[in-house]
């Protein structure tokens, strides 16, 4: 059992229900990495001075061993956010009961600030595909989500935030923006926003639209955390660009730019840099949680206008 | 069927997994071009997503077979097996018996038992935490005179024993950079338990008959009833010996008679 400390507090709900204007979660208002395998040594041994530590939830449903070793002690050190890959919150079929009770069981041993899944399918009955698949946005798939999170939500005890996703396809069934569709399941469900801005450029990229636009249309004052990542690039069979959420490179310009916009707009928010693929050295991480960092502490008051974004 | 209606995902997730299927109905692109390249970057993320998957557990059999081999072969797997876990440190079981019947790979016999030992490593890694039996309790308990046949020894539950008729332990380990591959008689049969000690993994080399031993105790059979078996192997079967190995690395969390501890 982890020791409680002040600076972790248990659950989001507590903090969310503390009448903060803006979407509070347990996590700082800093930067974070991916805690990686290669790197539970290294981050114990030197104990970077980082705001907190994400993991796939998945990777720690098991039985015991290193995995479970390492995240107990390095969890005494710093806030977790726990990044569900596997619930298939999108899925056609119902939730995996046994899959929430594993998730529940990792809550109550870590204690995590955060509990984020994705707007995504990932199985189709038993089968895992390993893939965040997109779902059409109709009434249809809105209803079907919204009962998932209510059902992640109560069986969890906690408010979730949900992640916008990364999309190389959409469907002729979609009767709404992807943002109108987010900003409905937020309202209907009382789930936060975890806006990868990433993801965001993907998408919007992928489906020949503006991602400041997109970002704006989102219900950013939802934003519990955000998610920062790398693509790789490619084209389709028109030789339009196809980005690709790959998680293997460094933060790209672009992506830089878009999130110093958000943290312009929404002040200093929880931020992970995701790197899943061709994980670099853990100083290298450290650097381009600096990089963020620096951006956070650039403006420590969100600007308040919220009507455009000149103002930033 | 509409798009979007109930039972979409099925024709989604079979495309996905069988590349000779055309692009299900439904989808479309901004720009008007052929949804079927768009799929196809969902299609290469799943069965690249399972095959690197799979070169993280299996990394000396991929060796031995080189990249584009494995990988081509561990594609095949992956679209006939894809996981039936949402836990992808469980994908992998299954590969060895579909090595087996691999036609391609006739010619390396012991390949699937090497992908058997690098199972059991990754099984033994994440496996339930547990207590090893203190030499102070084991003393006493194998001190227990006329029942002493009787006892019941529990393993670690990291314990896989391994029994080849390949020299699968020394292939594996010339791997590691612990011995020259070029020595190793692949057609010596070798035998070994796989445990995780503390945090680390070990692959202990066993004499055939003890490998007899502990998987007879691993069935549950008494101390007497597996000595038995393993003598009936070789009739040289070192009992002590083999007990003081599985102490010395953490691999057995108990030893008791069958109605409840001695410790």
């Amino acid at each position: 059992m982890l020791s409680r400390t002040a600076s972790h507090p248990s659950g989001l709900l507590a903090a969310a229900s503390s009448g903060q204007g803006s979407m509070a979660t347990g996590l700082p208002r800093r930067a974070g990495i991916g805690l990686k395998p290669e790197h539970f040594r290294d981050v114990l041994g030197t104990r970077p001075d980082i705001g907190f530590f994400e993991v796939h939830a998945e990777n720690y449903m098991v039985g015991g061993g290193p995995f479970h070793h390492y995240l107990g002690r390095i969890r005494e050190h710093y806030p977790l956010s726990l990044h569900g890959v596997g619930l298939s919150i999108g899925g056609e079929g119902p939730l995996d009961e046994a899959h929430l009770d594993r998730l529940a069981a990792l809550i109550e041993r870590y204690e995590p600030a955060s509990f984020s899944e994705h707007l995504a399918w990932s199985s189709h009955g038993d089968i895992f595909l390993n893939d965040l698949l997109p779902v059409a946005y109709d009434r249809q798939t809105l209803h079907r989500v919204c009962e998932h999170i209510d059902r992640v939500q109560e069986r969890l005890q906690r408010r979730m935030l949900l992640e916008n996703p990364s999309t190389y396809i959409e469907f002729e069934a979609s009767t709404m923006r992807e943002a109108a569709f987010l900003r409905e399941v937020l309202r209907r469900t009382d789930c936060g926003l975890l806006l990868d801005v990433n993801n965001a450029f993907v998408s919007c990229t992928n489906h020949g639209r503006d991602a400041l636009a997109y970002i704006h249309e989102l219900p950013l004052e939802a934003v519990g955390e955000v998610h920062l990542a790398g693509f790789a690039r490619d084209h389709d069979a028109a030789g339009a660009p196809l980005l690709i959420d790959s998680h293997g490179t460094p933060v790209d310009d672009a992506v830089w730019s878009l999130y110093a916009r958000v943290v312009a707009r929404l002040g200093p928010l929880p931020t992970l840099l995701e790197r899943d693929h061709d994980v670099p050295a853990l100083a290298t991480l450290l650097a381009e949680a600096r990089r963020a960092e620096d951006l956070l502490n650039a403006r420590t008051e969100p600007t308040r206008c919220g009507s455009c974004w000149a103002c930033s | 069927m509409t798009p979007g209606s109930i039972g979409s995902q099925a024709a989604f997730a079979a495309a996905l997994l069988d590349p000779a299927r055309p692009c299900p109905p439904g989808l479309r692109a901004w720009n008007g071009s052929d949804p079927a390249a768009r799929l196809a970057v969902y299609r290469n993320n799943v069965v690249s997503s399972l095959i690197d998957a799979l070169a993280d557990t299996f990394p000396v059999a991929q060796e031995l077979v080189g990249v584009a081999f494995f990988r081509a072969m561990a594609g095949v797997f992956a679209r006939q097996s894809p996981p039936r876990s949402r836990i992808l440190a469980h994908y992998g079981e299954g590969f060895a018996e579909f090595i087996e019947r691999f036609e391609p790979a006739r010619s390396l016999p012991y390949l699937a038992d090497v992908a058997r030992l690098e199972l059991a490593r990754v099984r033994a890694y994440h496996a339930s935490d547990a207590k090893p039996v203190s030499s102070e309790a084991a003393r006493l308990a194998l001190a227990s005179g006329a029942c002493i046949g009787e006892l019941r020894l529990v393993c670690h539950p990291s314990v896989t024993v391994i029994r080849s008729s390949y020299a699968v332990v020394s292939l594996w380990a010339a791997h590691q950079t612990e011995g020259d591959l070029g020595k190793v008689d692949p057609d010596h049969g070798e035998a070994a338990i796989v445990v995780r000690q503390n945090l680390d993994v070990l692959v202990l080399r066993l004499q055939p008959e003890a490998g007899e031993f502990v998987t007879a105790i691993q069935q549950g059979l008494g101390l007497g009833d597996a000595a038995g078996a393993a003598i009936g192997t070789a009739v040289d079967f070192d009992l002590s010996a083999t007990i003081a190995l599985l102490m010395s690395h953490g691999a057995l969390t108990s030893i008791h008679l069958p109605r409840g501890p001695l410790s």
